[in-house]
């Protein structure tokens, strides 16, 4: 096993992360300032793969392919929030999963009556292709790059509209007391609903960018879904700066898991065993590494409130 | 002395829907329509399962969104204890398979026993959505287990080749299988009556009301609750060996957070922490989904529409619509 | 003197770096009513959730019957006898009164870990429940849902919980709020009789019921306790008419 080889992990493991960093950010700022859990923040990121793949193939541009995942991601979820969302914000969570639950059936079926059963496939635009060199690696592939950059701008982004704009102001205030917001005159609905579109719009984002590296399909959104609550469990729900900590760390635990685990086992076992024993644990890490976090700090690691 | 009518309009309810369940496939097979005897099994399964989880979920209020992995657990206790007796190879330590179905149950309710202890023990430190994540990350944790694990089928699940034996019982005969069912059904039904009736019963509703009231009068809600959890989970993993053997069959996806999901819909399309609430619930819910399937290929979309209005609109489920509000004594 | 039943000494709680109770300590001996006022935000609160375990404290001892507190939760504390009424009533809302109070019944008789034995015909918790609803004046609300009950009812359904309970002290946390003139005087002359089977620390805004009932005053301003003393002690005391009445002396 080499050092490249290593590092290469290690990026990947960092690619993941901030794929599911740009899920965990919308579904925490969504708990936070809303106090509203979304089983359907899956089916938003499948929303933008499909809407990224569908207007590539049709206009030859994954850029506009891009642009029109956001807008259709943030269009499908303001208009959730409007017709269906806004209702549960005075229900309790056991709604809230099952009303949500009930919306992940919907929006699956409904793409795969749009779309058919079979897969969209996305190219990585020609700008992104290849592979560049990276001193210590040898080649790392452009593309998957990108994503960590994307990742880091957002991340920034994120910070200096939470902390420094109008909007965030108003989030931060809504995250602490709800009705002295409105007792501001500030408009909560329309907040809420810009929040959850900004939430969608990064959901849509990341699966506009992933549907380059997979297959776009229906049920592409789970998963990711599953994965972005273990984030935002480990990190503390309603933190964005948990999410960004939790999102690396389960990024990069199980990529590593996955490529050093059956290495490990295979020191002590014969090679066959070592790989099953290595990838069956190995698809379990996160999950154990979850556990024993929340074990000890049943909030998280960030906990937003006391 | 409180006002004591002798029979509640819900207990009529419960009364008239435990005889159609049984009523359905008797008339069925007088008719030789098997398929329709199974269909009704499907429902006294996927009910026992629910009635399992309504001991945590509606009594005790805890949102376990993991329950598939007890369901799965059960599964795989029927699969892979039978396969090993079909296969004459011994298990671990020399111990041989079985296809008896009492012995199944009863090494399914210790498994799933085993397993729902400490899952309970490290989830009920938290509480609201944590609750609701951790167990279903303790579910997907077992789920991607059987996924990646390929002894006993990995992603493509195990078969039962044939149907594990119940002592003077033909059950390869679909309607003395459902009628097996139906027994255990009534059972947990009657087990769960008596819990909910009784001090533990109390306490354990007292906390879902009020967790502080309960901790004044001195009674720790954590302990209430995990007795719960695994008494829940053990009635789940029964339901779960069953649905194995109805189906000859048991693969992760009876682990999937989407079977987590559907336990939830079932007790809620029937009504939270009532009785009978999971049977209506599953009857309702096997119904529309063979209805609607007879209708359109695209019947999920319709069962995610009617499960969203049930939500927003009709809070206490079926039995809110037939048999009126709950009541406590 | 009597050993106190409860004692306090040195006990902190910051929030941030405002201190709710600033090394507080006080005694309640037996068969005494000794009741803690305050302006807002004195603290008062705070001290019943220290001393009832639902606040964990920064610093200081509890001793309760001569047993230190420490690491013991809420339940453990109650099952100690230590019984509680809260300021905002928490209640079991589905439950009807007298469910309410059979909950404390059975938690007195020991494990609640029985699962077949129906409470509903067990008289050996309905009765002893329906008795202390009768010595509080609910009965006739006895099958109504907590829910349902008025203001001043459920005051009054806490205090049944806690006599349930057999408590060996009790802390209430204004039991007269919400009560209307009637509801006060008879409460007031209700834990008078009260006192006798155990010693009661009585936060309380009322101050008519404060001075009829109360054996000792204590006056927490800014989590400091700034007196103790009798009813005539702490009228006449200068420190408490400056910080208290807002006198300037």
């Amino acid at each position: 096993m080499s050092i490249a080889l290593l590092i290469e992990q290690l990026l990947n493991g960092l690619q993941l992360g901030v794929m599911l960093f740009l899920m965990a950010a919308g579904l925490t700022l969504i708990f936070g300032v809303m106090g509203l859990i979304n089983l359907a923040h899956g089916s938003l990121y499948m929303v933008g793969a499909f809407a990224c793949a569908a207007v590539a193939a049709a206009t030859g541009s994954f850029w506009i392919g891009l642009v029109a995942s956001l807008i259709a991601s943030a269009a499908a979820g303001a208009i959730t929030e409007i017709v269906v969302i806004r209702r549960l914000y005075d229900r309790d969570h056991l709604d809230q999963v099952l009303a949500t639950f009930a919306l992940i059936l919907m929006f699956s079926e409904g793409m795969r009556w749009l779309f058919g059963s079979f897969p969209l496939y996305l190219d990585i635009p020609p700008l992104l292709q290849g592979a560049v060199p990276l001193p210590g690696v040898g080649q790392y592939q452009l593309y998957r790059l990108a994503i960590i950059g994307v990742g880091i701008v957002v991340a920034i982004g994120l910070y200096f509209l939470i902390a420094r704009t109008r909007l965030g102001m108003r989030i931060r205030a809504g995250e602490s007391d709800r009705e002295m917001i409105g007792a501001l005159g500030v408009d909560i609905r329309t907040l809420y609903t810009v929040v959850f579109a900004l939430g969608a719009a990064l959901a849509g984002l990341a699966g506009a960018m992933v549907g380059a590296l997979q297959s776009v399909q229906v049920g592409m959104g789970e998963p990711v879904l599953i994965l972005a609550f273990v984030v935002i469990v480990i990190g503390g729900i309603g933190s964005i700066k948990g999410a960004l900590f939790g999102a690396i760390l389960v990024g990069v635990v199980d990529t590593m898991g996955r490529f050093l685990l059956p290495k490990i086992f295979a020191l002590v076992l014969p090679a066959a065993q070592a790989g099953l024993i290595g990838a069956a644990l190995a698809s379990m890490l996160i999950y154990i590494v979850m556990a024993f976090i929340l074990a000890f700090r049943p909030s998280g690691l960030f906990a937003a409130q006391s | 002395m409180p006002p004591k009518p002798r029979l509640s309009r819900e207990t009529v309810v419960n009364i008239l829907l435990a005889l159609m369940l049984l009523a359905f496939p008797l008339g069925a097979s007088a008719m030789g329509e098997t398929f329709y005897i199974t269909l009704a099994t499907r429902i006294v399964v996927l009910a026992l399962a629910a009635v399992g989880l309504n001991i945590a979920l509606g009594l005790g209020g805890l949102v376990s969104f993991g329950h598939a992995a007890f369901f799965g657990l059960g599964g795989y206790v029927a699969g892979i204890l039978s396969t090993h007796a079909f296969n004459a190879e011994p298990l671990l330590f020399g111990i041989e398979g079985t296809t008896s179905m009492p012995v199944i149950w009863l090494v399914a309710v210790m498994i799933c026993g085993i397993i729902a202890l400490p899952i309970g023990a490290i989830s009920l430190r938290t509480t609201g959505v944590y609750f609701i994540m951790i167990t279903l990350a303790f579910a997907q944790m077992i789920y991607f287990f059987a996924v990646s694990w390929p002894a006993y089928g990995g992603e493509d699940g195990l078969s039962i080749y044939v149907r594990n034996e119940f002592p003077g019982v033909n059950t390869a005969q679909p309607l003395s299988f459902f009628l097996i069912c139906y027994v255990l059904l009534m059972l947990a039904l009657g087990l769960f009556w008596l819990l909910r009736g009784a001090r533990f019963g109390a306490a354990l509703e007292a906390g879902r009301q009020n967790a502080t009231r309960l901790a004044a009068v001195g009674i720790a809600p954590f302990n209430i609750r995990l007795v719960a959890f695994v008494v829940s989970a053990m009635m789940t993993g029964i339901a779960g060996a069953l649905f194995a053997d109805l189906n000859k069959f048991v693969s992760p996806s009876m682990l999937s957070w989407h079977m987590s999901g559907e336990l939830i819909v079932l007790i809620i399309l029937g009504g939270k922490a009532r009785l009978f609430g999971p049977v209506a619930g599953a009857m309702l819910y096997v119904l529309i989904e063979y209805a609607l399937g007879g209708i359109t290929e695209h019947w999920q979309f319709f069962l995610g529409l009617i499960l969203l209005c049930v939500v927003l609109f009709a809070r206490g489920g079926l039995l809110g619509l037939l048999a009126g509000k709950a009541r406590h004594g | 003197m009597a050993e106190p039943v409860l004692e306090i000494r040195e006990l902190r709680k910051n929030f941030g770096a405002l201190a709710a109770t600033d090394g507080v300590s006080l005694d309640l001996r037996p068969g005494e009513i000794h009741a803690l006022i305050g302006p807002n935000g004195a603290g008062k609160s705070t001290l019943i959730h220290q001393i009832s375990g639902s606040i964990r404290s920064d610093s200081g001892t509890i001793r309760f019957l001569g047993q230190d507190m420490a690491g013991l939760d809420m339940a453990a504390r109650a099952r100690l006898g230590l019984g509680r009424s809260f300021q905002i009533s928490s209640l079991a809302p589905e439950f009807s009164s007298l469910r309410n109070v059979m909950l404390a019944v059975q938690a007195k008789q020991g494990s609640s870990l029985r699962f077949f034995r129906p409470v509903m015909g067990d008289r050996s918790l309905t009765d002893p429940a329906m008795a202390m609803l009768e010595r509080v004046g609910l009965a006739e609300r006895a099958h109504l849902p907590a829910a349902e009950l008025s203001h001043g009812e459920r005051r009054q359904l806490e205090i049944a919980i806690a006599l349930a309970l057999g408590s060996k002290a009790f802390l209430f946390d204004e039991p007269m709020a919400g009560m209307g003139p009637e509801g006060s005087k008879s409460l007031t002359t209700f834990l008078d009789g009260l006192r006798h089977e155990a010693p009661i620390l009585l936060v309380e805004h009322d101050m008519d019921a404060v001075f009829a009932l109360a054996d000792r005053i204590s006056v927490l301003v800014y989590g400091r306790v700034i007196a103790t003393g009798t009813v005539d002690e702490i009228r006449n005391d200068p420190e408490v008419r400056r910080a208290y009445l807002g006198e300037t002396a």
